[in-house]
């Protein structure tokens, strides 16, 4: 379903992801662990289209994306939820999902026909926003919500748009413990799925242990695990790469 | 019918629709209200520049793009219009052909530029415009066997536009009912047309993607929309709107020059006019222009009245000598800018959501 190939980026003389090779399946969540720094963002960057990579490939659904501009993969399916919220901020929180299932819907140059008038899409994006428990504040402009409402909206503008790869980076960091279960849930019920390839990047090992099928192990920007959960957590690998990393860095 | 009319973005203020009735109907029976040559001049200059400050808030207030070329749109619709009129004979086939090949023009322009350009920064693609913008002015007064160079061009319109024309025999509420009045109301309805198929794109699918790009481009791309089209097809429907609007002016003025359509001057007003209006309302440019043009008109008369009275207070009298209208117009525009951040719209609408 989704590959990468010996993906490296160089930022100047440093490697941030450094010849990752992996493949993704469809009905599997990965988590991907590591401590700060070690690269897990700039490889979803990577994947996603955010960043060029300096040599390697990516491929989904047998299809070379490598040299593909960020909207083209988020068209062939790739969904993308980021660490630091990234919002439409004067707008609702409803046109903010709005906009995604919008995107997703295939009506998007529309000149004359009006918005208000797609009630279909506004219905959508109120069901999406209904499942992150943030229906009550559809009409708040997203930049006057709480930080936990606006991870919520994040999450909620992925499953807008509806991806075969559901890529999440750190989704509950910062959020209150109250908020937390109902994006666990989220995730779990797109797992319940059994169609779709997820990428967890989660620092909560409670979380991973609960969520995870497989968990990566990325360590200065190089994958240094790959393995089933009990495994890998239990290993000595995890423990000098990842746990002590994470016990001096808090989560992030 | 309203609603659908407005596209549903209704004015969200009673205070602003209030203004908005007297703005439209003041302009609808401006021959009848107002006549005399001066103020049907600034009711069509009024209806021209809403038309230019509405499209350019589609691209400023809307897509957030910064363009310094707007007014070389403009130029452009006038120039086609004029150089069709001065070369073809003066009818209606010259006129249809002059501004068909003006909006074309522009639009083809706009693309170029916006696919050339618009994937840099800002600040980078309104210095680009800027450029494109002078060059224009440049080329038009050098090419003056095709334009009349400085001087510009004067032109017969059709007939029916002719101060000879009569429509009927007779009076109509006392005005005769003349071909300055035929051009009047082509301005009028053409503009109202233009601005309300601009509202009709904001509030579109297409509309919102334009809010998306000017509140996150980044993120607007990671949802899958690929922005330098969207600011592109902005781009080419705010550069035909200008162009019609610099037709419709050329087709008033009966003289097209560099001051009429190209000058730097009329892009400060537009961008004043939006941004005291009120950026991303459709609305605000409604008023801004409205506001901008009855002061570049009026104000210096207000002042010699007000100076007049004050003759014997020294300092006041000086302070109120027309010659000083700038100073007055560049103060008037400070506060508004810095007391209506959001322009008058914007404030209209907040007193609403506050009583
Ligand atoms: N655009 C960039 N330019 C230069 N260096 C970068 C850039 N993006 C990331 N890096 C560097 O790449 C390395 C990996 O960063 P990245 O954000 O991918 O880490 P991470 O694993 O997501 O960490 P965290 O757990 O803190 O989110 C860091 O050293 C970072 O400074
Ligand atoms: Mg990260």
């Amino acid at each position: 379903m989704l590959e990468t190939e010996g993906l490296t980026i160089r930022f100047g003389g440093h490697a941030a992801v450094d010849g990752v090779s992996c493949a993704f399946h469809p009905g599997t969540l990965t988590a991907i662990v590591g401590p700060n720094g070690a690269g897990k963002t700039t490889y979803f960057n990577l994947i996603s289209g955010q960043l060029a990579a300096t040599s390697g490939r990516v491929r989904l659904k047998g299809r070379d994306i490598t040299t593909l501009a960020a909207p083209r993969r988020a068209r062939l399916g790739l969904g993308r939820a980021f660490q630091l919220t990234n919002l439409f901020p004067n707008l609702t929180a409803l046109e903010n999902v709005r906009l995604a299932v919008q995107a997703n819907s295939g009506r998007v140059l529309d000149l004359l026909g009006r918005a208000s008038r797609h009630r279909d899409l506004a219905d959508r994006a109120m069901a999406h926003l209904a499942a992150v428990a943030l229906a009550d504040r559809a009409a708040a402009v997203s930049a006057t919500l709480s930080h936990g409402d606006q991870r919520k909206l994040e999450v909620a503008i992925l499953l807008a748009l509806e991806p075969d790869v559901f890529m999440f980076d750190e989704p509950t960091a910062g959020m209150s413990v109250d908020d937390v279960p109902a994006v666990l849930d989220v995730i779990a019920a797109i797992k319940a799925r059994g169609d779709k390839t997820i990428l967890l990047v989660e620092h909560k090992m409670d979380v991973v242990r609960a969520l995870a099928d497989r968990i990566v192990v990325l360590h200065h920007g190089q994958l240094v695990a790959d393995g089933p959960p009990a495994e890998i957590i239990a290993s000595d690998v995890v423990r000098e790469a990842y746990l002590g990393g994470a016990a001096e860095a808090g989560h992030g | 019918m309203l609603r659908a009319l407005l596209s549903d973005n209704l004015p969200r203020s009673r205070w602003l629709a209030a203004v908005l009735i007297v703005i439209v109907l003041a302009l609808a029976l401006a021959p009848f209200l107002f006549p005399g040559a001066k103020s049907l001049n600034v009711a069509v200059k009024i209806c021209v520049f809403i038309v230019l400050a509405a499209s350019y808030d589609l691209l400023l207030g809307y897509t957030g793009i910064v363009s310094f070329a707007h007014t070389m749109f403009f130029g452009i619709g006038g120039y086609g219009v004029a150089i069709a009129l001065a070369r073809l004979a003066p009818d209606w086939g010259a006129v249809a052909l002059g501004t068909g090949a003006g909006v074309l023009v522009a639009v083809v322009l706009a693309a170029l530029i916006g696919l050339f350009s618009l994937r840099v920064r800002t600040i980078f693609f309104a210095m680009i415009t800027l450029a494109v913008a002078s060059a224009f002015a440049i080329l038009a007064s050098q090419l003056s066997g095709l334009t009349g160079g400085e001087d510009g061009l004067n032109y017969r319109v059709p007939e029916a536009l002719r101060p000879a024309f009569r429509l009927v025999e007779g009076d109509v509420l006392g005005v005769a009912v003349n071909g300055r009045i035929m051009t009047y109301y082509l301005v009028f309805l053409v503009s109202l047309a233009l601005v309300l198929a601009m509202m009709r794109v904001v509030s579109s699918p297409f509309g919102s993607v334009l809010m998306a790009i000017r509140e996150n481009a980044f993120r607007a791309e990671a949802i899958g929309y690929r922005t330098v089209v969207y600011r592109t097809v902005a781009s080419c429907i705010a550069a035909a709107a200008a162009a019609v609007a610099g037709a419709l002016l050329a087709l008033w003025l009966r003289h097209t020059g560099p001051d009429t359509t190209l000058s730097f001057d009329l892009m400060i007003d537009i961008l004043l006019m939006v941004v005291i209006g009120g950026m991303g309302t459709m609305y605000g440019a409604v008023l801004g222009a409205t506001l901008l043009i009855l002061a570049q008109n009026y104000l210096q008369d207000a002042m010699a009245a007000a100076s007049q009275a004050a003759s014997g207070v020294p300092l006041v009298a000086n302070l109120l000598h027309p010659d000083r209208w700038l100073l007055w117009l560049g103060l008037l525009f400070i506060l508004c800018v810095y007391f209506f951040p959001t322009g008058i719209v914007g404030r209209l609408r907040a007193a609403r959501g506050r009583g």
